[in-house]
């Protein structure tokens, strides 16, 4: 197993209602030089969190002890820019478990789900109602049910789907990740290998 | 059913197609630098797997290297640990390595193609989301996570649904002063930044067919800051032009074995995009980006637009502003810069500094600049030296340093610092990008080269001869 299983998800969320958050931000260039994959969730969000003298800025979401949860609420285009990994270890390790935004940047979607964090896109309505509910009650939960593909406003009930295919969603379900997959179908692709002319 | 150029390379490495979900997608060529890779080895070796075809694997190192004294010890520890990780995983499987001070040693995007290892019809991969760079050549290339690079060291393999394909047409004559640079940031700027995410996209039409190989290759790499996997053109005549005889290119029989199949990757009339859109090269200007995202950008004449005439949340975009310390309605032009940097996978190249050296020959460097001018390879700097362009560097008062990444990321010394302003060949303008605090502006070597020469931004039409 790759990764812990991933079923259902009640947690407050944490809101960031910034568009195009790209991966520079989740994570500076300058805090990519470890060879091991720890303590990234330290230098979450660095340069929005804190000052330069490394202390806590203080109007920033993750430094307001109001909000807390499983849960980061993202604005549009989140995870743009850098393929860097470390921005889906940086968001795992500070321990969120799903991202939720209206509109996902094609990498650091993929690289969430071989870590296994959940990426869960909804529509800008839905988006919008989050934010409003989290506004009005910090507190306030969502519910990620993998199994039946949906999220749930808890303290109003609205729900809507979402899309994940299904191999994703049988490897999120139980830890597995591609490598298991791969390395389980190594005689065929040493087949295919010797079909290639360069 | 007719196919499309990205068609008839991506089904053909296709080892397995899952129901409901990504395809089993070959590999042919992997890149791999010190800073992605690092946790791949490590994840080889838990699991008790190997590197499958390490001859399939290249590694450079070029992310955190620095750009002076090169023959000296690496000063910073952490820098100098993930290239001794680097050097030790390749030579622990048997990997191409070329380490700092190796002939061969530069950027990974431009080194790949300068070698030969990039090829028409292959798919390349890199934990770098500038690997688009090598769809110049008809490749499928791009970047990918580390997961996936311990994927393809152990399996030559990643798994990648099939992205939706979008063709993008620019025709007729560029303008005088308008570079490769332009057509892309022009085109981003237009798509935004999400614009083509989920695609895969091929360029076409005359701009690019008239582009040279380096002009392709800066298209290409700047794909992916539209939200695009990856980008590619058509191969042709000056596209085989270009690889022929290089250390890894085919040779002789099987040469003419591969160009048969090269001449067959072009996409067919009448095959299938989701997407496709056609602009006009005249309607082009120079441009420069005034934002904190590649997207951010215009023609240099023009006037920072105003919240309500963009697309995207006003608070996001006088978040921007307001990190860049500019205003709705400013001109770009004469506002004072502090740095200059011409460098990186997306304008580090021989025809960059040659268009550079056009515009500060006979001229000095301003006094309020400092310039970083950074090779992407040792190959690059030995072409510059070799075609005099050193000289016409040197006299207008420019150093050259040495290859790597340098200021476009800013993991090694070559930092902006806060607060300051700087002009980069690079891709990125985000928040912090070329050091905490600093603040960048997009544009081509040419722009970078009128603002080196008289310390603010500047139309380079108004010095060029």
């Amino acid at each position: 197993m790759a990764y812990d299983k991933f079923n259902i998800l009640t947690s407050s969320a944490v809101p960031l209602s910034i568009e195009n958050v790209d991966t520079d931000q989740i994570i500076p260039a300058r805090f990519l030089k470890a060879t091991e994959r720890k303590g990234f969730g330290d230098n979450l969000f660095r340069d929005w969190r804190y000052n330069p003298d490394n202390s806590p800025k203080r109007d920033f979401v993750l430094n307001d002890p109001t909000y807390s949860g499983k849960i980061l609420v993202g604005g549009k285009n989140f995870g743009s820019g850098s393929s860097r990994e470390h921005a889906a270890w940086a968001v795992y390790d500070y321990g969120f478990r799903c991202v939720v935004s209206s509109f996902f940047a094609d990498i650091f979607r993929n690289n969430c789900l071989n870590i296994g964090v959940l990426p869960v896109q909804v529509s800008t309505a839905f988006s919008e109602k989050i934010f409003s509910a989290i506004a009005s009650d910090p507190n306030t939960e969502l519910e990620i049910n993998l199994p039946e593909q949906t999220i749930t406003l808890k303290s109003t009930g609205e729900s809507e789907s979402f899309d994940i295919n299904s191999y994703k969603k049988d490897n999120m379900l139980n830890g597995f990740d591609d490598i298991d997959y791969l390395v389980k179908m190594k005689s065929e692709i040493e087949d295919f290998a010797t079909t290639r002319p360069f | 059913m007719s196919k499309t150029l990205f068609d008839k390379v991506w089904d053909s490495h296709v080892v397995r197609n899952i129901n409901d979900g990504p395809d089993v997608f070959f590999i042919d060529r992997h890149f791999i630098h010190e800073v992605t890779s690092p946790v791949a080895f490590l994840g080889v070796k838990s699991r008790n797997n190997t590197v499958l075809y390490p001859e399939r694997t290249f590694a450079t190192a070029d992310h955190n290297t620095p750009t002076i004294n090169q023959h000296l010890p690496v000063e910073d520890p952490l820098s100098a640990n993930q290239l001794k990780a680097l050097e030790e995983n390749a030579a622990e499987w048997g990997i191409s390595h070329w380490g700092l001070g190796h002939r061969n040693n530069g950027i990974v995007h431009v080194v790949g193609p300068e070698n030969g290892i990039t090829l028409p019809g292959a798919t390349i991969v890199c934990g770098d989301s500038h690997t688009s760079t090598h769809g110049a050549f008809g490749a499928i290339a791009f970047g990918i996570g580390t997961s996936e690079v311990e994927m393809v060291l152990t399996t030559q393999c990643i798994m990648q649904p099939k992205p939706k394909k979008m063709r993008i047409n620019v025709n007729g004559k560029l303008g005088f002063g308008v570079t490769s640079k332009d057509v892309a940031l022009y085109i981003i700027a237009k798509l935004t930044t999400s614009g083509a995410t989920g695609y895969f996209v091929e360029y076409a039409g005359d701009v690019f067919e008239n582009m040279t190989m380096e002009g392709r290759m800066t298209v290409c790499n700047l794909s992916i800051e539209m939200g695009a996997r990856g980008g590619m053109i058509a191969p042709d005549e000056k596209t085989f032009e270009y690889i022929k005889g290089r250390t890894h290119t085919p040779k002789a029989a099987a040469w003419d074995t591969a160009m048969e199949y090269w001449k067959t990757l072009k996409t067919e009339e009448g095959a299938f995009f989701d997407k496709e859109l056609t602009f006009n090269a005249s309607d082009i200007e120079p441009m420069i980006t005034y934002g904190t995202n590649p997207g951010m950008g215009m023609g240099i004449t023009n006037n920072i637009p105003n919240a309500s005439d963009v697309e995207g949340g006003d608070a996001t975009y006088k978040k921007s502003l307001g990190y860049m310390e500019f205003s709705e309605g400013d001109s770009m032009i004469g506002k004072e810069v502090d740095f200059v940097f011409l460098g990186s996978c997306t304008n580090g190249r021989i025809e960059d500094f040659r268009a550079f050296a056009s515009i500060v020959e006979g001229r000095k460097k301003a006094d309020n600049i400092t310039a970083w001018l950074v090779p992407g390879s040792h190959i690059v700097e030995d072409k510059i030296k070799e075609e005099g362009l050193l000289d016409i560097i040197t006299e207008a008062g420019f150093t050259l340093r040495e290859p790597g990444c340098s200021a476009c990321l800013a993991m090694n010394d070559d930092k902006v610092p806060s607060g300051k302003l700087a002009v980069s060949t690079s891709n990125r303008n985000f928040e912090g990008r070329q050091g905490p605090g600093s603040r960048t502006l997009l544009a081509s070597p040419l722009v970078a080269a009128a603002t080196a020469v008289t310390g603010v931004v500047t139309d380079p039409r108004t010095l060029l001869k």
